[in-house]
């Protein structure tokens, strides 16, 4: 390898190799140096109507999802699942293990009682919840992932550190790479690259 | 980024979070280079630093060997004081990974933006703390290998039973264990946009395999951080509430008791309380040596430093109150018993242990009411280690002198530490500063997503202000 090391050239390669490789085009993507120059383009991009809309950026940028039309995250439905099941996890196993399967007295107190029940109860629901909301956050994501195909595209590797980019996918009923790149210049991306996939 | 000319008269009562990078590039730059540097870029007095705390560990290692070879009794708890070093260590560490949960949950819920420069560090702090608290009840047991079926529910054959519930011992396993994974969960949650970052800047292939995988493929999509936002919202909502019921229920183990001393309702309270206060004065010491060791002036500034004084202040002195009810309740409560102990715990035996956490607690960070004082590095730096010291004797002297004079006078007895206890405490402040070692110079210290966002939101709400619509952050 003459440079350096890139993975997504790599898999690129494997696939070609495979004949798998498939020349779809990904998506028309561009950068902005500021956040509000991407809201503002994101808006003006949907109104062209644009419906498969990403950005890629160093820091959530707010008012993007109203702007490129990204829906609410439902994570804190999950989430509340997850306390359940850690409510009623808790309470099963306190009841099964002092009342059922080891039933001894101790200081006189009941073999089983909501009160002294409290504290894991709501230690396990936390644990839940915890666990639940992390595996989801990466889960909706689409993530874990090694590779996709917006790697492809020469800035991409600046959206985590000073640059905001939009993303027009190729599935969008509209897409159509020459107009859609122009359409991108037009509400003022640099760098504008139609991205293979 | 374009320079921002700042209103010079709002500059000084409200100095910017984050000064001297010019745009978000150099931000990352600034960040990052502590990680990406080559060995030999490192100070070498880092490399010393950890030799020598690294050589504690090993210290540590042996004492932990010696103790499961030879049994407990090598450490200094006997009749009547059961519970001695051990306890109060584990006490202490806990409390002091309070800190990091309160800057990382509790400010992110009240939108204090001046937590972003110090809530990785104080999360991996959270981390290292818990762990060097653990090792004290799970070698307590003499046997920690087997200490997991009987700290947890798990089915086991051998033995044939299970935990009992009604005891808060068992309470503060869940507490504790649950705190370390949550805890555990939260920092890595934020540290993925950060390892992303280090991917794309990794040259090496090493380091883009390990930070790939690391960093999950986050790419910063609006989708993810939709997501990430909304996640982070409730890990912290659900942090606050564990947080104060951790130490809560480390209280518990004393509260539950009938021992006079011991067995009072103010414990939960004055129990977190002095919990954020020692954790923000080991915050305190960390970030001083940091700051100054990797250059990060910029990034903690002294307005962080003085919003942490005050914290300081405010539960030094809530702590300090504390005292005070325990006192008067003992007085009001006429029980000859109560009365006896805490006149005892201030001029008994222990004396010196009650009257050096008096000082270092409460009389000492009162001249945090000094402007001065909260700005001044070296009296920061002094003031959070007396607080430490002070916090570590709290813990002590509510063990020891409750129990050195029990009911029966023929029982009395006086607790004094082996050279076990002193090496195996010295040891895990040693893994402490290992592991804090280790993270402030392999993994990015400070959450510089976050920190980007709060700098392009200040950017813009200061050029507002020039512009003429005054605003508040």
């Amino acid at each position: 390898m003459s440079q350096t090391f890139d993975p997504a050239i790599l898999i690129a390669q494997i696939k070609d190799k495979l004949g798998i490789g498939d020349d779809k085009v990904y998506a028309v993507m561009g950068e902005f140096a500021e956040p509000e120059d991407l809201v503002k383009a994101g808006r003006a991009i949907r109104d062209m109507g644009y419906t498969k809309i990403d950005a890629m950026t160093p820091f959530p940028v707010h008012g993007i999802d109203e702007a490129i039309g990204v829906p609410y995250s439902k994570i804190g439905w999950i989430a509340i699942c997850g306390a359940l099941a850690g409510i009623t996890t808790a309470q099963v196993l306190i009841y099964y293990v002092g009342a059922i399967d080891y039933p001894l007295i101790i200081g006189g107190k009941p073999l089983f009682d909501f009160t002294y029940s409290i504290p894991p109860t709501f230690e396990l629901a936390v644990l839940f919840t915890a666990i639940t909301t992390f595996l989801c956050t990466w889960g909706l994501s689409g993530l874990p992932r090694l590779y996709h195909p917006s790697m492809n595209y020469r800035n991409a590797h600046r959206a985590s550190d000073d640059r905001f980019l939009l993303v027009v996918e190729a599935d969008d009923p509209k897409f159509d790479a020459q107009k859609t790149a122009q359409d991108m210049r037009s509400v003022g991306a640099n760098d504008v690259e139609v991205v293979e996939g | 980024m374009s320079a921002v000319v700042q209103d010079p008269q709002l500059m000084v009562v409200n100095p910017p979070l984050v000064q001297g990078a010019t745009d978000l590039h150099d931000l990352t730059d600034q960040i990052s280079s502590v990680v990406e540097a080559k060995v030999y870029e490192t100070p070498l007095k880092y490399w010393i630093t950890l030799a020598f705390t690294g050589s504690i560990v090993l210290l540590l290692g042996a004492m932990l060997t010696y103790l499961v070879n030879t049994g407990i009794g090598v450490w200094g708890n006997n009749r009547p004081i059961g519970w001695a070093w051990d306890i109060t260590n584990f006490v202490f560490w806990i409390g002091i990974g309070h800190a990091g949960t309160l800057i990382s949950a509790i400010l992110f819920l009240f939108r204090q933006k001046w937590r972003t420069s110090i809530n990785r560090s104080a999360e991996a702090m959270t981390l290292f703390a818990v762990m060097c608290a653990g090792i004290f009840p799970l070698f307590h047991t003499g046997r920690p290998w087997r200490a997991f079926y009987w700290l947890f529910p798990i089915p086991n054959t051998d033995l044939n039973i299970w935990q009992n519930f009604r005891s808060p011992l068992i309470w503060d396993v869940f507490a504790v264990s649950t705190y370390f994974t949550v805890s555990l969960l939260f920092w890595f949650t934020g540290l993925v946009p950060d390892l992303a970052t280090l991917r794309d800047r990794a040259t090496s292939k090493i380091r883009q395999v390990v930070f790939g995988i690391l960093s999950l493929g986050w790419r910063g999509s609006a989708r993810h951080w939709r997501h990430y936002e909304q996640a982070y919202l409730i890990l912290a909502g659900i942090s606050t509430p564990l947080v104060l019921s951790v130490h809560s229920v480390v209280s518990f183990d004393f509260a539950t008791s009938v021992i006079p001393g011991w067995h009072t309702t103010i414990f939960p309270p004055y129990f977190v309380a002095g919990a954020i206060f020692s954790g923000f004065a080991c915050v305190m010491t960390l970030l001083l040596i940091a700051r100054w060791t990797l250059n990060l002036q910029n990034l903690i500034t002294i307005k962080h430093l003085d919003n942490m004084n005050k914290i300081i202040l405010v539960t030094g002195s809530v702590v300090g109150y504390a005292y005070c009810t325990e006192f008067f309740i003992a007085w009001y409560s006429g029980d000859i018993y109560e009365r006896f102990t805490f006149l005892n715990r201030a001029f008994g035996p222990y004396w010196w242990a009650a009257w050096s956490m008096y000082t270092c607690n409460v009389f000492i960070p009162q001249l945090y009411w000094f402007r001065k004082m909260r700005t001044n590095l070296w009296v920061m730096f002094i003031i959070s280690i007396t607080t430490n010291i002070g916090m570590w004797f709290e813990r002590f002297v509510i063990i020891a002198t409750s129990l050195t004079r029990d009911f029966l006078p023929s029982s009395w007895g006086y607790f004094s530490p082996t050279w076990v206890d002193i090496c195996t405490f010295i040891g895990t402040i040693g893994l402490f500063l290992t592991l804090f070692l280790l993270f402030a110079r392999f993994l990015p210290m400070i959450a510089m997503s976050e920190v980007k966002g709060v700098a392009s939101i200040e950017k813009h709400s200061f050029a507002g202000q020039v512009e003429g619509s005054p605003s508040h952050r």
